[in-house]
Parts: structure tokens; sequence; C-alpha cells
């Protein structure tokens, strides 16, 4: 029984957009145009479409006019096409009968000559009308989803949004890179611009992960694969062997002693290589999980198989075991959190400070080391070469704001060379020196925190230094580190001999961001850092549904502003969870099945994983819950019996032959 | 030995090698012929303006560099060494102007056929530094060695145009090459962190005070770090240590008598050239130190 | 005494946007007034701007103190700035422009030698097709300071003996198309 053809009755809608459309495009000529093509029973101009009055019409259109199809010509779908088909939906029409054209980002905003600008609306309007007819209903697939978390990287961002989560009632897993949780700030002595400090404030909240119920730290490990879609994600995570079984290590440390090599001569990762450690070692007193670790680089069993592995004996407990393979774990979750944090910049690529060639030239995250009382000279600052500074320059931006390095401003540095000021000063009693190029100081209490430092006697001068080298001009010099720089507050160039030059590295997209952005199919901005999905109004979420961002893998912050990132974070993560499904847009391919030759062209194509083969019918089917709508498989089927809704043919083709009409 | 180095080199000397810088020419034409590569000097080349046209026209600069790759081009497939680092800069600046900005390419390409002559199209412009560390090769100048340097530990003085910008010769802060062939050769050379800092150019010759001063503070800190003598590869360079030390000694009341070579002359002693051939006899200071080292005794000149 | 004050009619912003528009001069309005040109500059002890307050003049458009500074005519071209400024300014060029622009208004110092020098070279060079150190050390001195002919006597005797400086003058064969091609514009 063929359906009665029904009459097709178009709205057509035109925003002004205030002037953002108005101001380029004749709306009134664009709404005129629209009344007059084929099909349209009414076509309106209105101020505002996205306010309340503006979906009102609308639907009071669809009441009045029995209007079945609507069309409204405005901004970018990103903004606003749930609002439009929403207000359809409650005209009582299924709200796929609706069609959004922009005619803003792609028209007003782009064209100079109002003419063409209102020429190309009526154009992209008459498509849309065209193609409009034949929309069909339909309907969005709800999907449940799966209330686990996965949380990469266990710096305070990653603990923080870990600990709201876990919090909360939901399962987390957290996956961390390295031996122990707690990122650079574990590594820090005191917190600006308070000057609270980082271990009171951390530990506990690292112990806290630890043995919280409802979190599974995994830490040596890393995720090494990633599937399926929001609400429904299968990971898998790879644990690296550390040959100390960490359910029967307690961190007794007897190990350590034990080992062949009696002097600890390996340069400490987490002391920035000032401090030595082991082969065996565990990284810091704190370490959580605390557990000790053998580094296969270094140990002798490991890369030789020649030792008389003395640990293994120490052990009481038998947690040492050399058997250990790298092992796959799978874990399903429904939402996760990136948290990968920074790296610092490599001052070596900055080679007119000197760094590694003087050996009094420091890195600022060497400083927070030897300012720490845990440290590797338990918070003396005291120089390689063993002399105590008597001048320090400590020199801001190094890296940061610059073509040929990193064009971005750090955020952090500014106020964290006040700090190492303050706290050199406190600890060695040298006079400081600040080079800066601007101060920057916007957060609560951070200026502030620059005037207790001017009251403390700190030298600012305002420049960025040139270049730090050991030639002698004058007597003085003999023997120092000479920093050469414009005073640009004086308008001279100064020599200042100092004994320690101190580099305010800035932060950086650590190394493998491109393979982890691979990894969660999310974006990197141009400088490398992870791109939310809107810098304001969406600055933790991805274009990938699911994957939330915080802390500094997104760009450099400083603590409080991470911890609330990591916060509203984890506040997505539930709010997604806790909706108990998701809705997943219409716009997926399938396969007309009497059509399919079962050439399976298209199973390889889909970079979505979503097409299998079905052996027994000998046809290709689609799985609706991973097809992202991207079409591939729809152009490449050599017998066409791919279909996508939304872009069926007959509605791209009418869309084409709608912008042409008029040419 | 790479393939350009058998083929040899187009070589434009520039004015100064003609005249102050000559020692410059006479070594590096007795080297590269102990090295077995051809060099042919460019015909009929003009000056490449320096510093100075660039400051008063840049057009006409940039036409006098164009006229030189010219000519360079009409002899294909040889790169063209620019010994001076002011002519490789500025040979290597026109080439980056005329390709980068429309506007500097029209006014040379409008200068060029006013003077009936063709636009150049690509050549490669060397330095003879970058030539000798990646064409011929620390290995290769090892094998050929045929004395031991007795003149005591070197600065190695890079100067400024030669690794600035339009530069692919080495770092512009910490260049290394010279000390890498240096020390390949058994010569000891010091940290010199002055390296690249300029020698103030032909400012000795118009604000001598200044000029002078600034040769002043890399001879000091070169004597400081323990060099025995500087080796340049500029004719500028050169001249500005090696002329004015008298001067300088008088005005500090510091004394400075230090040899200042250039980079073929030390490497062509070392491979067996002679000192006549090498102009040692051209240098200004430091004399007596170069009659001490340099030796030719009979055992050394059989190898020759 | 001297008013310190500059007023803003005295500043044309758009000269500065001129120089902006020449080649190697894109960058200008980039800087962020760090210093690193000036720290990083020989020359910058003896100038009565640094580098960094050169350009700032330009960008504020006082064209006066910009063309008639000392500075342009000390920088020695080494492109120090150019290589660390970490904007990317060609400073260096931005000092050619400005001399350029300084002998075009003869608004340079007087008997400062080095735009002279430059003058001398130029015309050297033009007539010749190659430079004679000899020539420009003679006409420089006569021009800038006759007294100097003295205390060059020790280099120039030095250079001598050494065979280092020759009153010969070398020209090159085809200097007459060389001069076409440098001739002024009027053909195009
Ligand atoms: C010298 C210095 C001093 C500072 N001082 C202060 C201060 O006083 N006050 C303040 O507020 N801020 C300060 N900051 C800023 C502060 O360090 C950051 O705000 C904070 O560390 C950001 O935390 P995060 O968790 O985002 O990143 P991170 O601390 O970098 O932690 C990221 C974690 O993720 C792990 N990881 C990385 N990649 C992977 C992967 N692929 N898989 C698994 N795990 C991974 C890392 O191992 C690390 O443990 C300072 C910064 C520096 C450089
Ligand atoms: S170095 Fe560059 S950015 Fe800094 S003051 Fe100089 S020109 Fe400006
Ligand atoms: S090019 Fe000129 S301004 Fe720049 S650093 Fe050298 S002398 Fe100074």
């Amino acid at each position: 029984m063929s359906k009665p053809v029904e009459e097709i009755r178009i709205g057509v809608y035109v925003c002004h957009c205030g002037t953002n459309i108005a101001g380029m495009v004749d709306v009134k000529n664009v709404a005129d145009f629209a009344s007059r093509l084929p099909g349209v029973t009414v076509s309106r101009e209105y101020k505002y479409m996205c306010s309340d009055p503006g979906q009102e019409l609308i639907r009071q259109d669809i009441k009045e006019h029995r209007l079945n199809r609507i069309v409204v010509a405005s901004c970018s779908p990103l903004l606003h096409e749930e609002t439009f088909r929403a207000a359809t939906a409650k005209g009582g029409l299924n709200p796929f009968f609706f069609h959004l054209v922009n005619i803003r980002e792609h028209d007003s905003w782009v064209h100079e000559n109002r003419q063409d600008a209102t020429a190309k609306a009526n154009a992209l309007v008459h498509a849309a009308v065209e193609r409009v007819r034949s929309h069909k209903a339909l309907t969005k697939k709800q999907v449940p989803v799966n209330p686990a978390v996965l949380v990469v990287g266990g710096g305070i961002a990653g603990i923080h949004a870990a600990l709201t989560l876990a919090n909360a009632g939901k399962k987390v897993y957290l996956v961390e890179r390295e031996p122990t949780i707690g990122g650079h700030m574990a590594k820090f002595d005191k917190t600006f611009p308070t000057l609270d400090c980082a271990a009171c404030i951390l530990t506990p909240k690292m112990s806290s992960v630890k043995s919280h119920k409802n979190i599974t730290l995994w830490s040596y490990s890393e995720v090494s694969r990633i599937e399926g879609y929001v609400g429904n994600f299968e990971v898998t995570v790879r644990r690296q062997p550390r040959y100390v079984r960490e359910d029967l290590c307690v961190g007794c440390m007897e190990c350590i002693d034990a080992c062949v090599f009696k002097e600890a001569k390996f340069p400490n990762e987490f002391d920035e290589g000032l401090g030595k450690r082991k082969p065996i070692y565990v990284p810091f007193p704190q370490a959580t999980p605390k557990v000790a670790v053998i580094d296969p680089d270094r140990c002798l069993n490991v890369k030789t198989g020649k030792c008389k592995k003395s640990c293994v004996a120490s052990c009481d407990r038998g947690a040492i075991d050399f058997t250990q393979k790298p092992e796959d774990r799978q874990i399903k979750v429904g939402a996760v959190v990136v948290a990968t944090g920074f790296k610092a910049f490599d001052a070596k690529r900055s080679p007119q400070y000197g760094y590694g060639v003087y050996p009094n030239v420091y890195t600022s995250l060497e400083v927070e080391r030897l300012v720490n009382a845990s440290g590797p000279t338990s918070g003396e600052v005291v120089l390689r070469d063993g002399r105590h500074p008597k001048t320090v320059g400590i020199i801001h931006c190094v890296g940061s704001r610059e073509e040929h390095t990193n064009r971005w401003c750090s955020r952090v540095c500014c106020m964290y060379s006040l700090k190492l000021a303050h706290l050199v000063k406190e600890h060695s009693g040298a006079e400081v020196f600040n080079f800066y190029i601007d101060m920057r100081t916007p957060g609560k209490s951070f200026e502030e925190f620059y005037q207790k430092l001017l009251k403390e006697g700190v030298h600012f001068v305002r420049g960025k230094v040139a270049e730090v080298n050991d030639w002698v001009l004058d007597p003085s010099e003999q023997g120092k580190l000479v920093i050469r720089v414009e005073d640009t507050l004086l308008g001279t160039v100064r020599r200042i001999p100092v004994d320690m030059v101190v580099l305010g590295v800035g932060l950086e997209p650590h190394a493998d961001a491109q393979e982890v952005r691979r990894l969660f199919n999310i974006s990197c901005g141009t400088e490398g850092f992870f791109l939310e999905r809107h810098p304001k109004l969406a600055p933790v979420n991805t274009f990938t549904d699911g994957i939330f961002l915080a802390g500094c893998c997104q760009g450099p912050k400083d603590i409080p502003d991470t911890v609330a990132q990591a916060g509203a974070a984890a506040a997505e993560a539930l709010a997604l969870i806790d909706s108990g499904h998701v809705e997943l847009e219409p716009n997926t391919a399938y396969i007309v099945e009497e059509e399919c030759s079962g050439c399976k062209s298209c199973v390889p194509l889909c970079p979505y994983k979503a097409i299998s083969y079905v052996e027994d019918k000998k046809k290709a089917v689609i799985n609706e819950a991973l097809c992202k709508g991207c079409g591939t498989c729809v152009g490449a089927c050599p017998s066409s019996s791919i279909k996508q809704n939304l872009f069926e043919d007959e509605q791209v083709f009418s869309e084409i032959r709608g912008v042409l009409a008029d040419v | 030995m790479s393939n350009e180095s058998e083929k040899g080199y187009l070589y434009f000397p520039g004015c100064s090698l003609k005249s102050t810088g000559r020692a410059y020419e006479e070594s590096l034409l007795e080297l590269f012929r102990l090295l077995d590569i051809p060099l042919q000097e460019l015909d009929d080349w003009n000056c490449c303006g320096a510093t100075s046209y660039m400051g008063i026209d840049e057009e006409a600069a940039f036409v006098l560099g164009a006229r030189n790759l010219s000519i360079a081009c009409q002899t294909p497939g040889r790169d063209l060494m620019a010994p001076c680092s002011a002519c490789y800069m500025v040979l290597r600046k026109t080439q980056d102007y005329t390709s980068k900005y429309p506007q500097v390419r029209r006014e040379v390409e409008a200068a060029m056929k006013r003077a009936d002559l063709p636009m150049p199209g690509q050549v490669k412009i060397r330095h003879p530094l970058e030539i000798l560390y990646h064409d011929v090769g620390a290995e290769r100048l090892k094998n050929l060695k045929k004395r031991n340097w007795l003149g005591g530990t070197i600065a190695c003085y890079y100067g400024c145009q030669a690794v600035r910008p339009y530069s692919d010769v080495d770092d512009a802060y910490n260049p290394v090459k010279m000390d890498e062939l240096l020390r390949a050769m058994g010569v000891q050379t010091i940290d010199y962190c002055l390296k690249t800092k300029c020698c103030a150019g032909v400012l000795t010759g118009t604000v001598p005070p200044v000029g002078r001063r600034v040769n002043y503070i890399l001879l000091k800190e070169a004597v400081r770090k323990g060099a025995q003598a500087v080796v340049t590869i500029c004719p500028l360079c050169q001249i500005n240590l090696d002329a004015y030390q008298k001067e300088i000694s008088a005005e500090s009341g510091e004394r400075f008598d230090i040899p200042i070579l250039y980079l073929p002359q030390v490497l062509g002693w070392m491979l067996g050239g002679r000192k006549k051939e090498l102009a040692f006899h051209r240098c200004i200071a430091g004399r007596r130190y170069l009659n001490e080292w340099l030796r030719e005794t009979k055992e050394e000149e059989a190898y020759v | 005494m001297e008013r310190q004050i500059r007023y803003q009619r005295e500043a044309r912003p758009a000269w500065g946007a001129e120089i902006a528009k020449l080649p190697g001069c894109e960058r200008l309005y980039s800087c962020i007034q760090c210093g690193t040109c000036s720290g990083t500059c020989p020359m910058s002890l003896y100038m009565d701007y640094t580098p960094r307050r050169v350009i700032a003049l330009i960008r504020e458009g006082f064209y006066k103190d910009a063309l008639s500074c000392r500075t342009i005519w000390l920088c020695a071209s080494c492109y120090s700035c150019s290589s660390r400024c970490p904007q990317d300014i060609k400073v260096t060029d931005i000092m050619y422009a400005l001399k350029r622009e300084a002998i075009k208004r003869k608004v340079y110092p007087s008997r400062f030698p080095t735009p002279v020098l430059a003058r001398e070279f130029y015309r050297l060079v033009k007539m010749f097709g190659r430079n004679s150190e000899f020539l420009l050390v003679f006409l420089l001195t006569l021009k800038t300071n006759p007294l100097g002919f003295l205390t060059m006597a020790r280099t120039g005797i030095a250079l001598l003996l050494t065979g280092r400086l020759s009153p010969k003058v070398e020209m090159i064969r085809d200097a007459a198309r060389l001069r076409k091609a440098l001739e002024p514009k009027e053909v195009a």
C-alpha cells in the first residue's frame, strides 16, 4: 500500500543575530526570497531566533500553519542545532524534519560585500529548502554508560580527579607512567603564593589514593590501546615489570641496602639527577605506592644475568621476582580523564645561558630539589662545586615567549621564580637578582607575593638576559658567571657577576603528546597541548565525547587552577555517568542488505572499526553504536548499497540543485 | 671525500682577499692544492657590497650580489665558495631576499635586464669552514697530516657573519666545527665563549676607540683562557685582531703580541705546506712566535 | 634646562608603519621590549639609544630621534640581535632601513665617519666594480679627520710592509654594464 503523498509545508526563519548577520546580510531580502520558493508556507526574519520568543515562533507556526519542515538560517550547528531541534519537537514534529543553515560563520562573518553576502545566504537557504523536503523522521539511539572511569596521569590533576570520582562512589582506574604518583608537585618544597609545604598538602592525598576502596592504582603502567565510544570504552593497560611484587613488598628498603652496588651512583630522576640512587630504589620516602622498583637499564642481573642477587635473599617476604614480564590488563570504562601534565623546557635548547656548560647554571626544577628539606642536600643551597653562593641570578621566561623555542607564556614561571628567590635567600642568605620581561602575577594573592619579595630586598631587573658566560672584564668578575642584560628600566646594558644562575624554564607538552593524542583520538593545539572543545564554554571537554582533560596537559597552569580543572573534569565525567545513558546522533550509515554483494571492500576502510562481515549471510553489517557518520564507506561501496541517514543521495543532490538553482 | 669536493668549487675571493686578506687567499689556495681539490675563480666578479651598500641602497646591494650569482650560474653544477664571511653572508642574503620578497625580486630583475644579464638560478653558496668539515672531513685531513702543530693552544674565533641568519655553517651561538677539525688534528683549543662576538667590522677604521676596545676584549679573554694564537675564518676579523695589537697594548697597558692566523694556514701547515705559500709572512703580530713554531726541517720538506 | 617630555604631535606612527612595510622589517610590531638585542649587541654600550629603544622609537613614530641617533651608525651589522631576538625581528635589517632613510633625508650626524665611509665605498664600487681599501681609507680620513693620517700611519705601514695594502685599483672588465644595473630606476 503506497503512503498518501504528504503535502510539503516548509517554515523558513532567518535570524539577524543582532547585527552579526543583519550587519552584512539583507535578512529581509532573504526571507522574501525564501517565501517565493515552492513548498514554503511561512517565511520570517527575526532578531534572535535562539531566544525563547524565537523558538516559540517555530512551535506556534507548526501548529497554526500545519508546517511539516523547518529551516532556520542562523549560526553554526555546533551552537544551536539542538536548540532548534527541540523547538521543532515541541511543535509536535520529529526533530529531524528540521535543517539548519549557517549564514553567520559561513557568510556574514567572512564576507565584505553586502550584496554578495545576501546572494550567498539566498543560495544556502534555497539549498536547505530543497534538501529538507526529503528528510525522514529519525530517532536517536540510547546506549547505557559504563560507570567506571579511567584517569591517565597521577600528578595533582589526576590524583584530585580520581579522588573526587571515587568519593562519589565511582570505580576509578588511575594509570601512572612513573613508579610513583605525585607528578611535579611532589618535588617541590613550598608552593606559591602561600608558601605552604607541598608535601604536607600532597602526600595525604597520595595515600588516600592508595587506600581508597574505589581506586585501582597502576603505577609504572601506560595505556596502550583504547577502543569503543563515549560510555563504553575498552582499554588495555600495559604494566611494566618492576621486578618487585606489589602485593608482597612493604617498602622496608632492606633490599636497597643489600644491593651489590654498595654506593648509590646513578642519578635519581626524582632529584633531577642531583641525588643518587641504586638500581633498586624507592624514588622518595613518600612514594606511592611505596614499593621498590628495579631499573632494568642499571640492574646487573637484568642486564647480564650475572649477579649474586643479594636483594632477593635480603627480602624475607620474597617480593623480588625477576621472572616478571610486561602484563596487559583489559578494563571497561564509561569516561576517561586525561591528566598527563607537562614537561619542563630543555634548557640546553637556549645555549646562551650555558646550561650543561657551566656547572653552576641550574634549572628551576633542580633548585626546587636543592631547597627541599628532603632533597639531596637536605635543603642546603650548595653548588655543584661545593661552594655556597653569595649572589644568585634567576632568569625568567627561559624557552618561553620565543619564536625559536616556545611561543607561549608558561604562566607559572614568574611566580615560581619569585618563590625560588624567597627560598634561596632564606636558605643561603645570598643576594638574589630576578630578571624578567614582564612580571605576570594575575592570580589570587600573587601581586601581594610580589610586593613581599620587593620588600625582602630581592633585585628586580627588567630585561631578558642576553647571555651567561665566564669572560672577565673586571677583576670583580673573576671566577664568577657573568649575566649580560639590558636593564630596560635604566636603559643601559649591565654585567652582573653571580655564583649561581637559575633558569626559569617554561612548561611544554610531553615529547609523546602526539602519540597520546592519537591514542585517545583527541586534538592538540598548535603548541602541542591537548585541545579543549571550547576555550570558554567547554574547557575540560575534548572533541571526543567522554574524554576529558585536567591539568597542565591542556596548557600551563598553577596548582590551584589544576585542581579546579580536575574537579571540573570529574564533575563532567560524573554527569555523563549519572545520566545513565548516552544518545547517539542518528546520522549513521546502514547497509541495504539485499543490495550488498559481500565484497568486503568497506570493512577495512572504516576508521572506527564499525563494519564487520557476517560470514553465514555473506553480507557486511554496520554497528550503529560505533559508526561516527564519516561517510567513508558510503562513498566507497561499489554497489552503492550503503546509505547514510541525513545524507541520503536524494538529500545531497537536492541540496546541490538548490544551491545552484539561481546561479 | 664527497662528490662536491671531487668536482671542485667555484671560488669568489672578494675584495679583501686580494688586499688586506691576501694571506687568506694564498693559504686557502695552497690548502686546496694539497687536498687536490680544484678551485676556479669566478670570472670578472664584483665587490659583494659588504655591510656598507645595504645601508645606502638596498636594491644596489642585492644587484651586486645578483650579478655575481648570475656569473656563477653560467658554470652550473658546482658550489660557490665564499671565504670572506661578509661576502658569504651578503650573497646568501641576496638569495634569501630575492626569493622571499617579490618586491626585491622585481627590482633586481629590472636591474639585471638593464645590464643585459640573466637572473641567477640556484647556486649553493658555501663557506670553506663548512666545506672542510662536511665535504673534506676530519678523517681525510687526519690521513693527510704531515706535521704536528707546535704552536700551542688555539682560540677558534668564528666571528659573526659566518654563523648568523642566512648561514648554515654552524650554530649561531656556539659553533664548534673549527674546534672539532683542529682537535681532530691534535691541536688544543680553548673554550672561547667570545667566539662569535663581533670584531667591530669597519668600525675599527671609522670609530677607532670603539673598535679597538672591542678587539682588546676579544684578545684579553683569549689570552686569559690560555690561548697562544687565534684562528679566524674571515679577513675582517683577522685584520682587526692582528693589525692593532700595538695600539691596544699601548692603550690598555697590557702587552699583546699574539699571532692571528687563518684556519687554512694552520691546516695547510699540518698537511706539509710551505711557510711562504701559506703566507705566514703577512702576519703582523706575534711574528717571533711564528718563527719559533714553524720550522721547516729537512725531513719535513721531503714530504711536500 | 631641557624639558624631558614628548608631545604626541611630534610622533608620526604612520612613519613607523611605513618602515614596517620594508623588506625585513615586517615583524617590527612584535617587539616585546625584552632587551635581548641590546644585551647581546657588542656596540650597545656606545649607543645613545639601545637597539631596543630604537625599535620603540620607530613603533611610536618618533622619527627624528630614530633617524638622527648615533646608534644606527654604530651598528656593526654583526646580526647578533637578529639571531637572538625571541620575536625573530631582524633588528640588523631595521638598522639598515634607518640608515637608508637617514641618508635619504640627510639627517645623519655630519662628521661621523661611518656614513661617510659607506658613501665613499658606494661610490668606489659603483665606479670600479671592486673596492680599493687603500683609496677608501684615504678618502675617509680626508673627509672626516684629516689629522687622523698620523694615527693611521703605523697600521698602514705595517700593512704595506706585509704586502697587504696596495695603491693599485682593481677594475672589473664589465664595469660599464654593472654601472647600468646600478643606475637608478629611471628605465623601469
Ligand atoms: C619549577 C616549578 C615550580 C612550580 N611551583 C609551583 C608552585 O609553587 N605553586 C603552584 O601552584 N604551581 C607550581 N608549579 C606548577 C605545577 O607544577 C603544576 O601546576 C602542576 O604540577 C600540574 O599538575 P599536573 O598533574 O597537571 O601535571 P604533572 O605534575 O606534570 O603530573 C602529570 C603526571 O602524569 C604522568 N604521565 C605523563 N604522561 C603519562 C602517560 N602517557 N601515561 C601515564 N602517566 C603519564 C607523569 O608521570 C606525572 O606523574 C611549578 C612548576 C614548575 C616547573
Ligand atoms: S630582542 Fe627583539 S623583542 Fe626583544 S627588545 Fe629587541 S627587538 Fe624587541
Ligand atoms: S647587528 Fe648591530 S644592533 Fe644588532 S647586535 Fe650587531 S651591532 Fe648591535
